[in-house]
C-alpha cells in the first residue's frame, strides 16, 4: 500500500502540479477542493492507472468516491486489483 | 425589477419547489429567500451599506447562491471572484474595489489570512464550514456563516429596499490590457435586461431544470442560476465538469432540460461512450465563447438527436450579443448568430460608420444589458462605451471583428487588440506576461493567443532566459498555475534563444504569431 501511495502522489506532484514539491497536500485532501485535476487530467489519471497496474475501469467508477484523492485512489486501486487477480 | 426580486417573486409564486440542488442539498423558493434574508439582515449588521462591494470567494455551493441574493437584499453590490484566483490578484481586487466584506470558505480563509492587513477597506470576513475554528490573525474580522445565520435565525423576512434599478448590482473581473483586472459595472438594471432577453429566445419555462457546472465567476455560470430564478425553475449545481460519468448521470437522474457547455466540455463529450446514456429530457444545449467547431455541432447533434444546439456570442460588458436559432446551424454552421431580442448589433469601421454586410469591421452592441463601464476607470470606459444613436446614449464598441451577412448574422473574425479569447474568457498577454517576468531566469517573455480547434485561441508564451538559467518548460508552466487562474495559464511554452524585435525594439509578436504553426 505505502507503495501504491508514494506511486500516486508522484504522478499527481509531476502531472497535476508540474512537479511542484511545495505544494503540500495530504492524503486525504480533495483534488477537486484544492483546483488540482480537470476533466482532462481524469482521463489521464484514468490511462495511467488501467496501464500501471492492469486494471480496467468503468465509466460508471470514474467519480469522486474513486479517484478524488491519494486515499481514495489507494482504496480504489486495492479494491480493483484484488477482482483481477 | 431588480434582480433580487427574481427570488422573491418566484417564492411567492412556487413557495415549496426544489429551486436548487447542490451535492446532497436540495432547497425550495422559500428556504432561498429566507436564507437570504438573513444573510441581508446579518450584512446590514456587520455594517454593510447601500453600495457597498462585497466580495464573494467560494466554490461553486449552496453559500455563493444565497451570497448573491443576500448581499443584493442588503442593498450591497456583489463581486464573484474565481475560486482558483490566487492570493495576489484576490487583493488587487479587493482593494481596487475596496471591498468591505469577503466571504470565503475555511480552508481558502486560512490560505489567504496573512494577507488580510494588506486589504484595509475589509472590515468583515465571513466564513463558511469548519465551525467553531477562527482562523488565526485578523480574528476581529472573522466572522463564522453559520453562527451569523443562526444570530438572525427569524429575520426571515426581506429588509426594507434601499436601492433602484439603476443602482450597481455587481462588478466582475475581467482581464484588462494593463495587465491588471478591470471591473465591469453593472446595475440592476442591466442584469435583468439581459437575463430576459437569454430567457425569451431559450424560451424558458418554470419546467426548466438546468444543470450548470460552470464556476459562477464566470458571468455565463451566474446567469444560470440568475436566469432559473428568474423564470422559476430549478438549478443543478455542480463544481466543475471533472467527473464528467458523475455529471452525466446527474443529467438524467435530475430529468435536466437545459445544459450549457463551452467548447472544452463540448470536446470531452465527443471523446466519451455516450451510448449508454439517454437523454430524453435533455431540450436545449449551449454552447459560447469561441463557436464551435462546426464538426463538434454536427457531432453533437447526433450525440444529442431530441436536443437543440445553441450557438452564441457575448463579452463580460454586455453579458450576451447574439444567438443562432439550431434551426439556422445547417444554412450558416460557423455564424454565432443574430443580436438577441432587445439587443442591436452592427458593424462599423474605423471612423465609426455603419459597414454595408459582407465587410470586417468592430462589432457594436447597443441594449439596456451594455454595462456603465469599467470600476473607476474613465479612459478606458471612453475607449469602449461612446455615443450612440440617442441623445446621451452611449453603445459599447466591442474590440472583437466581425462581419455581418444580409440577413443580420454575425460571425467573428478576430480581436483589434491583442487580447486574447481562450475557452471564451478574455486573457491580457500583458497580465501572463507580468507573472512570467516574475519568474527568476526569464529574460524576456512574450504572450499571444494561437489558433486553438477546441479554446478558440489557446494561450502560447515564448520566452528567453538569464544567462546560466537552466530553467526548463515545466517550470515556467509551474510557476504559471501558482500564480494564474486556471483558464490563464499557457497551454503551450516555448523556451527560445531570442525572440523577434521590431525596428522600435519591442517584442514583434505578429512575427511571432506568423512563425507559430
Amino acid at each position: 500500500m505505502p507503495e501504491i501511495e508514494q506511486e500516486m502522489r508522484q504522478f499527481i506532484v509531476d502531472n497535476f502540479l508540474f512537479g511542484d514539491k511545495e505544494t503540500k497536500f495530504s492524503n486525504d485532501d480533495s483534488f477537486l477542493d484544492r483546483g488540482m485535476i480537470d476533466s482532462t487530467g481524469v482521463l489521464e489519471l484514468v490511462a495511467f492507472l488501467e496501464e500501471k497496474y492492469g486494471i480496467k475501469i468503468k465509466d460508471n467508477e470514474l467519480v469522486p468516491e474513486n479517484l478524488d484523492s491519494i486515499s481514495c485512489l489507494v482504496r480504489f486501486i486495492d479494491r480493483k486489483s484484488r477482482a483481477t487477480s | 425589477m431588480q434582480v433580487e426580486d427574481f427570488v422573491e417573486l418566484s417564492a411567492r409564486r412556487f413557495p415549496e419547489k426544489t429551486a436548487l440542488v447542490c451535492g446532497v442539498q436540495r432547497l425550495s423558493y422559500r428556504e432561498i429567500a429566507e436564507h437570504s434574508n438573513r444573510l441581508a439582515h446579518g450584512l446590514i449588521a456587520a455594517g454593510i451599506r447601500r453600495g457597498d462591494r462585497v466580495a464573494v470567494y467560494l466554490d461553486n455551493s449552496v453559500e455563493a447562491v444565497l451570497s448573491v441574493f443576500g448581499i443584493l437584499k442588503a442593498g450591497a453590490v456583489f463581486m464573484m471572484v474565481n475560486p482558483t484566483t490566487k492570493v495576489e490578484k484576490l487583493t488587487y481586487v479587493l482593494n481596487n474595489s475596496r471591498a468591505r466584506a469577503l466571504i470565503t470558505q475555511h480552508q481558502k480563509a486560512r490560505d489567504i489570512q496573512s494577507w488580510w492587513s494588506l486589504a484595509p477597506h475589509l472590515d468583515t470576513v465571513l466564513i463558511v464550514g469548519n465551525e467553531g475554528a477562527t482562523p488565526e490573525g485578523g480574528q476581529s474580522r472573522a466572522v463564522s456563516w453559520s453562527k451569523l445565520m443562526a444570530e438572525h435565525g427569524r429575520a426571515i423576512q426581506t429588509p426594507p429596499r434601499q436601492t433602484i434599478d439603476i443602482d450597481l448590482a455587481a462588478l466582475i473581473y475581467t482581464s484588462g490590457s494593463t495587465g491588471n483586472p478591470k471591473g465591469v459595472v453593472l446595475t440592476h438594471l442591466n442584469m435583468v435586461a439581459a437575463a430576459t432577453s437569454i430567457t425569451t429566445y431559450l424560451e424558458n419555462t418554470p419546467d426548466d431544470i438546468i444543470l450548470n457546472v460552470l464556476p459562477l465567476s464566470f458571468d455565463y455560470g451566474l446567469y444560470q442560476v440568475l436566469m432559473a430564478f428568474k423564470f422559476g425553475g430549478t438549478v443543478v449545481l455542480e463544481r466543475s465538469f471533472t467527473y464528467h460519468h458523475a455529471i452525466l448521470e446527474k443529467l438524467m437522474e435530475e430529468r435536466v432540460t437545459g445544459f450549457p457547455i463551452v467548447p472544452t466540455i463540448s470536446a470531452i463529450l465527443l471523446q466519451m461512450d455516450l451510448t449508454k446514456y439517454r437523454f430524453p429530457s435533455l431540450r436545449y444545449i449551449t454552447n459560447t465563447g469561441a463557436a464551435l467547431p462546426t464538426q463538434h455541432i454536427a457531432k453533437l447533434r447526433q450525440l444529442f438527436p431530441h436536443t437543440r444546439v445553441y450557438s452564441m456570442f457575448g463579452l463580460t460588458e454586455c453579458k450576451r450579443v447574439s444567438y443562432l436559432p439550431p434551426e439556422q446551424v445547417d444554412a450558416r454552421p460557423t455564424s454565432v448568430g443574430k443580436a438577441m431580442p432587445n439587443v442591436e448589433a452592427y458593424i462599423v469601421n474605423e471612423q465609426g460608420q455603419r459597414l454595408p454586410p459582407g465587410e470586417v469591421g468592430e462589432l457594436v452592441v447597443r441594449g439596456s444589458n451594455v454595462m456603465k463601464g469599467y470600476w473607476e476607470l474613465p479612459e478606458e470606459t471612453a475607449r469602449m462605451l461612446r455615443p450612440g444613436p440617442v441623445p446621451g446614449e452611449r453603445v459599447l464598441h466591442t474590440g472583437d471583428l466581425f462581419r455581418m451577412d444580409e440577413e443580420g448574422y454575425l460571425y467573428w473574425v478576430g480581436r483589434k487588440d491583442d487580447i486574447i479569447k481562450s475557452r471564451g474568457e478574455k486573457v491580457s498577454p500583458k497580465e501572463v506576461e507580468n507573472v512570467l517576468y516574475g519568474l527568476e531566469g526569464v529574460a524576456m517573455a512574450a504572450v499571444i493567443g494561437v489558433p486553438d480547434e477546441v479554446l478558440g485561441q489557446a494561450i502560447k508564451a515564448f520566452v528567453t532566459l538569464q544567462e546560466g538559467s537552466r530553467l526548463t518548460e515545466k517550470d515556467v508552466l509551474r510557476h504559471c498555475t501558482q500564480h494564474l487562474e486556471e483558464y490563464m495559464v499557457p497551454k503551450l511554452v516555448e523556451i527560445r534563444e531570442n525572440l523577434p524585435r521590431t525596428p522600435t525594439g519591442k517584442i514583434d509578436k505578429r512575427e511571432l504569431a506568423a512563425r507559430t504553426e
